[in-house]
């Protein structure tokens, strides 16, 4: 199963790594996942300025380096402003020629480097409407420096600085929501993104630099070691961050919002909360609470939600599908079932989440959308 | 060549900005720094200078905004003051130790608190260990022209450090002065277009600012300190050349009626012109006085101060900047320390004052002087005094 996703995934994005392996991220890290993916949808023509955080000190220990890509990191908080600046310079440079290509600006921060340290840098650059896209890898709480909580940290969440203990339930306070607050500066495009939805994320970053202005993906980034869930359950408590309106997938494009993934039923928050030893003390009037929550925020967004991809369908146009098997691998809900060499494949709409990866996924053009 | 005119020092840096043909600005406005980044906003507004101006939102971004440009190679420029310059503190070393040629004006400003707006140096103080090359200019012409020499020498290939020009709030920023300006073509000349040795390109890429664990950090630091040390000689060398062009000469350590002295006291910034109005009264009346006036701040010119300060008995310092609890004014123990290795060497008096705007007439620089013969006559070194505070 895992060598097939590598070849599916390598087929479609080419083989090149940006973020070169043998860097120093924890086992199963999402972070590093999530860096990778939106590396490998970047491409060559790109400028990326890191946060201080685990990305950059897993990739850039003197004398070494991951990144085959022009990479600057200076310090924790103004990652934003360094990004407004490069392109800023950049687009003098160019109108004096004196600097040539058409690189990107990326610059690339965790959700304490974002929504803390680094919210009003973030808000400055996003403001002045520079040219570039923001990427927020979030694992919930400042992990390089030993899982400390930051705004974004879930309520009930125990970390090294809202521990759970005898008068406590750890995290007090409820999540920030940094995607509205990006949302709410008017950009032409937001989003939420997870690794465990490889296509989506890679759409959204594609999308995300083909626009003109500020742009802000925010990347759900499993952490196991701050989590305390094991380093193989990454990609399992994304989809379920996800299958439980936890972390819910959309985007924000000029105000529009649109729900990428919806579910016609929700799983319940217990099936993702029971998995992570940060949640082990929850009780479940506690549970119940963070349902009640979830429910009342996932109705909220599907509310806003003004195009929803349940009105739209997928499907398998026989003729042209030999049965390679793409789709089948890249399907989060097992929803394209294989029928055998040279027979075409057959998706159950039923499972079907409207997330298009399949789609995507086809280089023969054998899925239909309507 | 030269143009004279009569300008507020702030427009005259916005206007050696535009005639260095800065490609970025990226400032936030703070007392008494406004003028300057007012001005370029204008400059810029009305197509005289082809840059970027970056109305970023804190000086922690401006300073940010600058290590970006200054990393793809643009030539970028900034000014501050005060508690922006204080806001902007961990940047600096960042660009030092990238080695960012930025240049920036400071318009030295009291830090809060109490809250004041006015002139001192505690701001430049406080930033005296960031790496960058530090000078302190005295009036209009000075800052004009130590701005366009800042951009030559930090985007010397063998330099390649970030430079401020320190100028006091207020008393140079906000006055009107005559001075000469240089033609275009003569500043293209002395100041050709910058050209980065590496740039942030998808053609080369690179990474910048990797982190270094114990095994490698002093090695990053130790070339950073003998590069900024030997950058003295360049800049040397600039201001010979920029002497040669314009006849207006300026060296690390400047002296006034040094030659014959017995006595030489020693300020920073724009006292210096008080300060020679009272030295040529006590010359008058006799006293074999002197003034030494410390243009270049880092790399510290401990060879041309110790040249001057050993031919002297005693030396009267004016710090305009507190050191709490500390050994005396922060100019003053850099002094104390340059000496200290010396067999030969002038006692030392130390005095603060002029803070948080407070002007030091002449009369009071007279009378600081007297207290500190007088003080040295009786052999009481001590700390440091406070002139003129009210107890
Ligand atoms: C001004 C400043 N304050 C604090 C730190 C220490 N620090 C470095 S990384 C970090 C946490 C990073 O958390 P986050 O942005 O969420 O990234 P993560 O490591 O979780 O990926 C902290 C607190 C710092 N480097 N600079
Ligand atoms: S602590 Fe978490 S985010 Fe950091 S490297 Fe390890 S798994 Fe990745
Ligand atoms: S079949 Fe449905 S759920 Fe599966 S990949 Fe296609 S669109 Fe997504
Ligand atoms: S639909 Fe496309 S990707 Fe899926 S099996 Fe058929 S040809 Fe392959
Ligand atoms: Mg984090």
């Amino acid at each position: 199963m895992m060598e097939s996703q590598v070849i599916s995934a390598a087929s479609l994005l080419g083989t090149k790594e940006y973020l070169a392996p043998g860097h120093r991220a924890c086992l199963g890290c999402g972070e590093a996942l999530a860096a990778r993916l939106v590396c490998k949808a970047l491409g060559e023509e790109v400028i990326i300025v890191n946060a201080t955080g685990c990305l950059e000190i897993i990739s850039s220990q003197l004398p070494y380096t991951s990144w085959e890509v022009p990479w600057i990191h200076t310090l924790f908080e103004n990652t934003a402003a360094v990004a407004s600046g490069i392109e800023a310079g950049m687009k003098v440079l160019k109108r004096k020629e004196r600097y040539e290509g058409k690189a990107k600006v990326v610059a690339m921060a965790g959700d304490g480097g974002t929504a803390d340290i680094g919210v009003q840098a973030l808000s400055g650059a996003f403001e002045r409407g520079h040219n570039f896209l923001y990427v927020c890898y979030d694992n919930e709480a400042y992990m390089n420096t030993g899982i400390q909580r930051s705004s974004a940290t879930p309520f009930g969440a125990s970390t090294t600085t809202s521990p759970a203990g005898k008068v406590s339930m750890g995290q007090a306070t409820w999540k920030k929501n940094m995607p509205a607050i990006a949302a709410a500066h008017g950009i032409p495009y937001v989003a939420t993104a997870c690794p465990s939805y490889p296509f989506d994320l890679i759409t959204k970053v594609r999308k995300a630099i083909a626009i003109e202005g500020p742009s802000y993906i925010h990347i759900l980034a499993v952490c196991p070691t701050g989590w305390r869930a094991p380093a193989d359950s990454t990609i399992e408590l994304g989809r379920l961050a996800v299958e439980t309106g936890i972390f819910p997938l959309y985007e924000v494009e000029a105000g529009k919002y649109t729900l990428n993934f919806d579910f016609p039923e929700l799983r319940p928050v217990e099936d993702y909360l029971k998995r992570q030893g940060r949640f082990r003390h929850l009780s479940p009037e506690m549970v119940s609470k963070i349902q009640e929550r979830v429910n009342s925020e996932y109705a909220e967004l599907k509310r806003k939600a003004t195009v929803s991809k349940a009105s739209i369908r997928y499907y398998i146009i026989e003729d042209k599908c030999p049965g390679c098997g793409l789709c089948v691998n890249a399907c989060p809900r097992e929803a394209i079932i294989a029928m055998g060499k040279k027979k075409p494949v057959v998706l159950d709409e039923a499972k079907c989440i409207k997330c298009g990866a399949c789609y995507d996924a086809c280089r023969l053009g054998a899925i239909g959308v309507e | 060549m030269m143009r004279k005119v009569g300008m507020e020092a702030s427009f005259a840096i916005a206007e050696a900005v535009k005639l260095a043909d800065a490609d970025v600005v990226a400032a936030y406005p703070i007392t008494p720094q406004t003028h300057i980044v007012e001005r370029l906003a204008e400059l810029v507004a009305n197509g005289e200078l082809d840059a970027d101006y970056m109305p970023v939102e804190s000086e922690h971004s401006a300073m940010s905004a600058c290590l970006g440009a200054s990393a793809v190679g643009a030539r970028t420029f900034t000014a501050t003051a005060g508690q922006g310059l204080e806001l902007m503190h961990e940047v600096l070393y960042v660009a030092s130790s990238l080695r960012l040629p930025i240049v920036m004006t400071v318009a030295n400003r009291a830090l809060s608190g109490p809250l004041n707006v006015w002139g001192d140096h505690s701001d430049a103080m406080a930033t005296r260990d960031c790496g960058w090359i530090q000078m302190f200019a005295e009036n209009a012409q000075q800052v004009f022209d130590l701005v366009l020499c800042a951009f030559r020498i930090a985007e010397d290939q063998a330099v390649l450090f970030p430079t401020m020009v320190h100028i006091d709030g207020f008393h140079v920023s906000h006055v009107i002065e005559s001075l000469s300006l240089l033609e275009p073509e003569v500043v293209n000349k002395f100041l050709p277009k910058y050209q980065p040795p590496y740039a942030l390109n998808p053609d080369k890429p690179l990474t910048m600012g990797a982190f270094a664990a114990p095994d490698l950090y002093t090695e990053t630091k130790k070339p950073q300190d003998v590069a900024l040390r030997a950058s003295k000689e360049v800049i040397i060398q600039v201001w010979r050349e920029f002497g040669e062009l314009t006849g207006r000469h300026y060296s690390p350590v400047e002296t006034h009626r040094a030659d014959d002295a017995e006595t030489l006291l020693l300020t920073m910034g724009s006292f210096g012109e008080t300060a020679t109005v009272a030295v040529d009264n006590l010359r008058n009346k006799g006293q074999k006085i002197g003034l030494m006036k410390l243009r270049l701040w880092r790399p510290f010119p401990f060879d041309e101060f110790r040249e001057v300060a050993t031919r002297v008995k005693l030396l009267i310092v004016l710090d305009r900047a507190l050191s709490f609890g500390g050994p005396s004014g922060p100019v003053c123990s850099e002094l104390q320390a340059a000496l200290y290795p010396l067999e030969v060497r002038p006692k030392i008096i130390s005095f603060v004052g002029g803070l948080g705007g407070r002007d030091i007439s002449v009369e009071t620089f007279e009378n600081m002087i007297h207290r500190g013969l007088d003080r040295a006559e009786r052999k009481e070194f001590g700390e440091f005094e406070m002139i003129e505070v009210r107890e």
